[in-house]
């Protein structure tokens, strides 16, 4: 009896959630009916022009698209470097070991600070920085946030990658350190091609992190909304357009900012489902 | 599983009792009054309904800061018994409202130009060159246009970093208001709103949001409220007014730009006075009130309360609680102007006695 009531709460459980998404889903296509209607779906996506003054107003979603890419990208080019040192030193060089042990609480630790004490922190101690290496005049920007953003998601992405360092099997190691390796070429030529899939799935998560990521890039990204010219310019990403515009806002301006929250769930999720397709390719090797 | 019972029970009694004790509250007092509307007077109203509530204790004022919009909304669907906007209507929004509509000013305030910049304690500004600086022509602090109206000051060879609101705002509206007024150049490329297509700088959300980002970087500057920048003690630019005098933003010059031929209904903008003393960005901010108070099931008692309220946030005594919290007080001529135009807010046939 008590198992049977079990299995009806988690089914219903299952249920409610794959109802929320849908009725997320739904919401969002709706409210965005408006401007897609005004624009067509690809006039909205391909537009770089953002004017909410009531007289010439034109939404486009495309300067806050570039902005995304441009600060999600980056801020995983600068975390790749880190990020593997670290799941190579606990998953082989360290792993067991009482400093990898430490290493691994610290990296998490990382993953649990709230968004916006990184922004606070990009704020005051990073930004700085920015303006002494002569970046840009004021500090903000695609740079600052990329780099903010990059410690933000290291602990995503080691974290996932240590396990499939751990997974690679100890025979093939053994082996190559029998043929005379040594433990640069072990780990070149044998740990890294071996979990090369997972660790990719692991950066490709990371990345659907950063995309999303709102608080920490709203306070340092400069939120203009035109399409950033490189690195050292400001620009907005699609997450941190909707923090700032959302409150105000009401018409047409309301329904393009829950577009650009469509267009970002559409991203993300795919984002996610080539994560998963590369591990279950993993899975089967 | 019996504590959690025990648990929900305990949060159960605990609401009840709650609302118990809410409805005692209401049950003793005679009107309750409900408003909507403008952000920028809602930590004014916050305290000046308090005192007000203290002082009457039968009636309840209740203040909804959803944005200026809002409030008239609110108001046309008779959802609340006054509306507070930044903007007085215009004849075609008056004309739309279901009933005659008078505008009671509260209190002024003013958009300042807040900046940081090392070894400059005095900075003089001009709205064209405020146009100049915001639409990316004016890119160095050196600039020879900005030594030219301040002699005497060694400025930096530093970038300008104009700081503006991401989020709408009445701030920039009244900022790009003036700013239309007095730069054809910028009425034709900018225009004026609440939230504007920008040219050149950075932004950053909320009054708090600005004012983070020009305290923290070396030569920013960014248009703020007066209430929110007074308080925080900013470096603010004096501006030069109509007349030509480089005006601080203090809450006497602030309300000097009233001091200008008003009309009977009040509705006056203000911006770029013609009084000498007047700082040139400075406002009213209204609450807006049916002429005839017998509408909807409204009784008696509550067109009293509400006159009763509006006769006490312009009194002495609610004009003392703005200035407390940096917010400039009407004018003697602004007050006796709105004191004028109440006598003429009416219940049905009846004539409203204030009670107070």
């Amino acid at each position: 009896m008590k198992d049977k009531i079990f299995r009806i709460l988690l089914f219903a459980a299952a249920l409610a959630i794959l109802f929320l998404s849908a009725g997320i889903i739904y919401a969002l296509v709706n409210r965005s009916l408006e401007v897609f209607g005004e624009y067509g779906i690809w006039g909205f996506v391909a537009n770089a022009e953002w004017d909410p003054r009531p007289v010439t107003e034109e939404y486009g979603a495309f300067s806050f698209i570039m902005g995304t890419f441009y600060t999600a990208f980056f801020s995983l080019l600068l975390c790749i470097p880190f990020a593997l040192s670290v799941a190579l030193l606990n998953g082989e060089y360290f792993r067991g070991s009482k400093l990898s042990s430490f290493v691994r609480s610290i990296v998490d630790l990382l993953a649990g600070i709230p968004s916006i004490v990184y922004g606070l922190w990009g704020f005051y101690t990073v930004r700085p920085i920015i303006i002494e290496m002569g970046i840009n005049a004021q500090g903000f920007g695609i740079f600052l946030s990329s780099v903010v953003l990059a410690i933000m998601i290291i602990p995503y992405a080691s974290s996932l990658s240590t396990e499939f360092l751990s997974m690679v099997p100890n025979k093939l190691k053994e082996g190559a350190y029998s043929l005379g390796a040594t433990r640069l070429e072990v780990v070149r030529h044998i740990n890294l091609p071996t979990a090369a899939s997972g660790i990719l799935a692991s950066f490709i998560l990371a990345l659907g992190r950063a995309l999303g990521e709102t608080m920490a890039v709203t306070m340092l990204i400069g939120n203009t909304n035109k399409i950033p010219q490189g690195l050292r310019d400001t620009g907005n990403t699609m997450a941190s357009v909707i923090a700032n515009q959302f409150g105000e806002a009401d018409g047409l301006k309301l329904s393009a900012l829950i577009a650009i929250g469509l267009l970002l769930f559409i991203i993300t999720a795919l984002i996610n489902l080539v994560a998963k397709m590369v591990m279950k390719k993993l899975a089967r090797v | 599983m019996q504590r959690i019972y025990l648990f929900i029970l305990l949060v159960v009694l605990l609401i009840s009792c709650n609302n118990n004790s809410a409805h005692v509250h209401s049950g003793s007092s005679e009107a309750t009054l409900s408003g909507a509307g403008a952000t920028f007077p809602y930590p004014f109203y916050n305290i000046v309904f308090r005192d007000y509530m203290r002082l009457n204790g039968k009636v309840t004022v209740n203040y909804g800061a959803i944005g200026s919009g809002g409030g008239i909304r609110s108001l046309r669907d008779r959802s609340v018994d006054f509306g507070a906007s930044d903007a007085f209507l215009n004849n075609k929004e008056i004309a739309s409202m279901s009933g005659e509509v008078i505008h009671i000013p509260t209190c002024m305030g003013a958009v300042v130009m807040a900046y940081t910049l090392e070894g400059v304690d005095s900075l003089r500004l001009t709205g064209p060159l405020i146009a100049d600086i915001y639409l990316g022509k004016i890119r160095k602090w050196n600039d020879s246009r900005l030594k030219a109206v301040n002699p005497g000051v060694s400025f930096p060879d530093l970038d300008i970093t104009p700081v503006y609101r991401s989020d709408g705002s009445g701030t920039t509206y009244n900022f790009s208001e003036y700013l239309s007024i007095v730069s054809p150049e910028w009425n034709t490329i900018m225009g004026k709103g609440k939230a504007l297509k920008w040219e050149a700088g950075i932004a950053a959300k909320g009054n708090p949001g600005v004012a983070g980002i020009v305290q923290q970087t070396e030569g920013a500057i960014g248009y703020i409220g007066s209430e929110y920048a007074l308080t925080l003690k900013l470096p603010v630019a004096k501006l030069k007014n109509r007349v030509g005098n480089y005006v601080d933003a203090t809450l006497e010059t602030i309300s000097a730009a009233a001091n200008v031929e008003l009309p009977d209904d009040i509705r006056a903008t203000i911006t770029d006075s013609d009084d000498p003393g007047a700082y040139p960005i400075s406002l009213f901010t209204w609450i807006l009130v049916y002429k005839d108070q017998q509408y909807g099931n409204r009784t008696k008692k509550e067109a009293e309360a509400l006159v009763s309220l509006l006769d006490y946030i312009i009194s002495d005594e609610g004009q003392k609680v703005a200035v407390q919290i940096n917010y400039a007080p009407l004018s003697i001529q602004a007050v006796e102007k709105t004191r004028k135009l109440m006598e003429e807010i009416h219940y049905g046939e009846e004539v409203i006695n204030v009670p107070m």
